[in-house]
């Protein structure tokens, strides 16, 4: 399977955030190893794998206050092929924590768009807990852009 | 400040068994925490921090909300409706302050 | 950054600071508003500095642009409804709501947000839809003035101009001394003020088209306002002004002063042809 550049970046995000190497800035680490603790937290201790889930998200962010992102789980969402919640992590945030999304057999199928603040530049983090207990990942880059004027 | 409703969008009716989407907005500053005043103190945060939508008293959607959330706050999600009835959408406030509003669906 | 800004900046060295793309095309697309075809893109009117007469629309990334194209995804739209509510509350010694002289707003106001500024024999200056709007909460519903940029101003003014949706911008400059307005605007626009030595045109005509940091520079125009700023929240004409010239270093004209008038009698003009997006969506 070939990867695109999106792929292999967001599958070596992922394997960097739980090998937590090459992180310059101690900033950067403290975020990134928070990001880590929040999500293993989550899925109650598993290393979420890639695939299920798609996080869609701009590559370019006109404004970092308001940054449109979508989630979609593959999933029948019905008997034990249940998406629980999906969390949205922003690990270049002061907070990382974005929203947690939460399905149900009513929702018919495990998708949500929101509208999310990015204070600069970094992984947006999409992890999804199914029923079973088994847990997936999904992570975009977004660049957040300084506008010309300021005002 | 003149409050308008929270924006709900839900079809009239479906069909049984169809998977409709549902959008809401809803004005609300988000206020995050983050911010300081001109004197440098911090603005207190201050946000919606849950959003539900039920849909015939049973849970169809939840969202935490964290101050990561732009303001005026957006959701477009899914719910699969099997009968017709009435989706009850709610928001709470820090301050515990709730907002609510309800849409029929006919379903057929 | 500003910090940098104020050390490099005398205006010739405006364009080194300039990166990325040296000049992005707006895009080439149509802006549908829940089916209803916008103008974004128009012959310009005779003396016009470009070929075509372009809305700040076409300057904005996808995410930004969809945004506006659907009128419940639009964030701006709550500011309009809150508008609704005020259109049709009581307020004032007379005991009249908007809605009491002028009923349906969809019906009364249709069109006239697309005619503003407009001569006004009373004052003898021009007049915007703010101050229009003042005047009749002072003289016919005994109610207050709102003060310049108050949150129900920038509604009940986003919810009267919507009602123009999609008609086209004209302005009358043959009434009353508009021409003469129009010229002081217009010898405003091309003036460099403030410490940055800045005039609109410097970003807006120069150099439209091309990225001051990474915003993509747009024509300026004011089809849209008020307007969604994506940061800001609902931002009126003159705070637009206002927040122009404060980023150039320069003491800031009142709202309302005379000089912002012209600037909006000409700027106005400028979108001549453009339709009304009320509330329009930018970064």
């Amino acid at each position: 399977m070939e990867l695109t550049r999106r792929q292999a970046l967001g599958l070596s995000v992922a394997a960097a955030a739980f090998a937590i190497t090459g992180f310059k800035s101690g900033q950067a680490f403290a975020a990134a190893e928070d990001s880590e603790k929040r999500i293993m937290e989550f899925t109650g201790g598993k290393a979420p794998q890639p695939g299920k889930i798609t996080l869609t998200a701009p590559e370019i962010a006109e404004n970092g206050n308001t940054v449109p992102v979508s989630v979609s789980v593959e999933s029948a969402m019905a008997g034990d092929d249940l998406v629980q919640s999906v969390m949205l992590l922003a690990d270049g945030n002061p907070n990382p924590a974005v929203a947690t999304f939460h399905f149900s057999e009513a929702s018919g199928q495990a998708s949500a768009t929101t509208r999310i603040r990015l204070a600069k530049t970094q992984n947006v983090i999409a992890v999804a807990l199914m029923k079973d207990g088994s847990a997936f990942m999904d992570t975009k880059q977004v660049k957040v852009t300084i506008g010309g004027c300021g005002g | 400040m003149a409050q308008a409703k929270p924006r709900v969008k839900v079809p009239k009716s479906a069909a049984a068994g169809e998977v409709v989407t549902i959008k809401t907005l809803i004005s609300h500053e988000m206020e995050s925490g983050q911010r300081k005043d001109k004197d440098g103190k911090v603005i207190p945060r201050k946000i919606i921090n849950k959003f539900t939508c039920e849909f015939n008293g049973a849970k169809v959607f939840e969202c935490d909300l964290d101050p990561a959330i732009s303001a005026n706050p957006y959701f477009e999600f899914t719910a699969k409706v099997n009968e017709s009835g009435s989706f009850k959408f709610t928001w709470v406030d820090d301050d515990g302050a709730v907002t609510t509003d309800e849409q029929k669906i006919e379903v057929k | 950054m500003r910090q940098i800004l104020r050390g490099l900046l005398p205006a010739a060295a405006l364009t080194a600071v300039l990166s990325g793309p040296a000049l992005a095309e707006p895009v080439d697309e149509q802006l549908t508003i829940d089916g209803r075809e916008m103008t974004v893109r128009t012959k310009a009117p005779e003396g016009y500095p470009f070929d075509e007469v372009l809305s700040g629309w076409l300057f904005r990334t996808a995410e930004t642009r969809a945004l506006e194209a659907d009128g419940f995804d639009n964030p701006g739209m709550l500011a309009v409804e809150a508008g609704g509510v005020i259109w049709n509350t009581v307020e004032g010694t007379a005991g009249k709501s908007c809605a009491t002289c002028h009923g349906d707003a969809a019906e009364s106001m249709k069109d006239i947000g697309a005619h503003y500024p407009k001569w006004d024999e009373t004052t003898g200056k021009p007049i915007n839809l703010e101050l229009v709007i003042n005047r009749c909460r002072t003289q016919n519903m005994g109610a207050d003035a709102y003060e310049f940029d108050k949150p129900e101003q920038k509604q009940i003014t986003a919810f009267v101009r919507h009602q123009s949706l999609g008609t086209p911008v004209s302005i009358d400059l043959s009434q009353g001394e508009m021409q003469k307005w129009w010229d002081d605007g217009k010898k405003l626009y091309y003036t460099r003020t403030g410490q940055l030595n800045l005039g609109c045109s410097n970003c807006h005509e120069e150099i439209m088209g091309k990225y001051i940091r990474a915003d993509h520079l747009s024509q300026g125009q004011t089809n849209g306002f008020p307007t969604y700023r994506l940061g800001d929240g609902l931002v009126s004409t003159h705070g637009r002004f206002r927040g122009c010239i404060r980023d150039t270093r320069a003491v800031i004209p009142k709202a309302f002063s005379d000089e912002l008038m012209a600037l909006e009698v000409y700027v106005a003009w400028r979108g001549t042809g453009l339709s009304v997006e009320t509330p329009a969506v930018r970064q």
